[in-house]
């Protein structure tokens, strides 16, 4: 089970972190180390890019342009409080941890990870309390998010240029 | 801005430009890339695509009014730039319909479009689309155009942000 993760790598990249994803099942754990000057050497001994522990298999790695391929492979997928990140793992449909910049606690991020978690649809967790988050977090409790789309932006739009009077005359001269 | 253009009529909404600051390298390579694609599924769906394809997506690059770590002073200067430079593009390009989503580059473009609408030399729609990471207050860029009225319409993606700022919209959200 795949958890791509990116920042907040110390909360990732420790003993705790692991055992809490073997106690949960988790067979795989799949960081990206991203941007940050951290390197883990806790979980994966520094110059190496894959290690054990008991069960759970790791992996790691600098930076992918595209994490699409393996937020599809995880069940479980602990991410910063981006948006991109965050909409890429809920389109996909998998249970999401997010973990806002704790120095950014006023930030639009922030906001954004307690906003969804409000609504149910991931869990919101602070660096330090990562752990717990893995631990209490049944996936299957998470609302599924109902995915947006850009029609009714569409739709307003034509309103408000008049192509919507334009598409009720085209659909209307099609009905004769 | 590409879900949105995707999810609009492309004959209709025609010819198109997008306009991307100088700096953002990804944008415009990424708008050209998807105007490609929709362009040949177009024309392997009808056989009659002709007069479409005479006036193509463009692309105009816009000077940023302000770099990260700038200073003020400078930024004086800068920003009468790219609003001069915003200016030139509205007028070459008239848009009918003026769609922006948010970063500082907007601005100017849209300054520039009120300014000839509001001298009558220009009949364009402004439309602002908020991020969908704010879900409990408008970027600067959304405070501007929500504070002085620039946009005909200003839609944010979640329904508490359009019970907060007043004027603004609500139509779903675009992931």
């Amino acid at each position: 089970m795949p958890a791509p993760a990116g920042r907040r790598d110390k909360a990732v990249d420790c003993q705790a972190f692991a055992d809490a994803l073997v106690s949960k099942g988790y067979g795989r754990l799949v960081i990206q180390k991203g941007a940050g000057s951290y390197n883990p050497c806790v979980l994966v001994p520094p110059g190496s890019t894959s290690a054990a522990h008991g069960t759970l298999a790791i992996e790691y790695f600098d930076f992918t342009p595209s994490l699409t391929q393996h937020v599809s492979d995880a069940a479980l997928v602990i991410s910063h409080a981006g948006s991109g990140s965050i909409f890429e793992s809920l389109t996909a449909g998998k249970a999401l941890i997010v973990v806002p910049n704790p120095l950014l606690m006023d930030n639009h991020q922030a906001e954004l990870g307690r906003h969804l978690a409000g609504m149910g649809v991931l869990a919101c967790a602070a660096p330090g309390d990562l752990v717990n988050a893995v631990l209490q977090l049944e996936p299957a409790e998470l609302k599924p998010y109902a995915r947006g789309d850009a029609s009714g932006i569409a739709a307003a739009i034509d309103a408000l240029t008049g192509r919507a009077g334009l598409r009720k005359t085209a659909k209307a001269g099609q009905g004769r | 801005m590409l879900m949105m253009v995707e999810q609009l009529d492309k004959a209709h909404y025609s010819p198109r430009c997008y306009v991307v600051a100088a700096t953002d390298r990804m944008s415009g390579t990424k708008a050209l890339t998807k105007e490609q694609a929709w362009a040949s599924s177009s024309s392997s769906n009808s056989t009659s695509s002709g007069s479409s394809k005479a006036s193509g997506p463009l692309l105009e690059e816009i000077p940023r009014s302000r770099e990260v770590g700038q200073s003020y002073l400078t930024s004086v200067a800068t920003t009468l730039y790219s609003l001069a430079f915003a200016a030139w593009i509205v007028l070459k390009q008239r848009p009918a319909l003026l769609l922006v989503n948010g970063p500082g580059t907007c601005i100017p473009v849209c300054a520039a479009a009120f300014l000839f609408r509001a001298l009558l030399l220009l009949d364009c729609r402004i439309v602002y689309v908020e991020s969908i990471a704010r879900v409990e207050r408008l970027s600067l860029s959304g405070k501007i155009l929500h504070a002085s009225r620039m946009a005909d319409l200003l839609f944010v993606q979640w329904p508490e942000m359009a019970k907060r700022y007043k004027g603004a919209t609500y139509a779903g959200r675009l992931y």
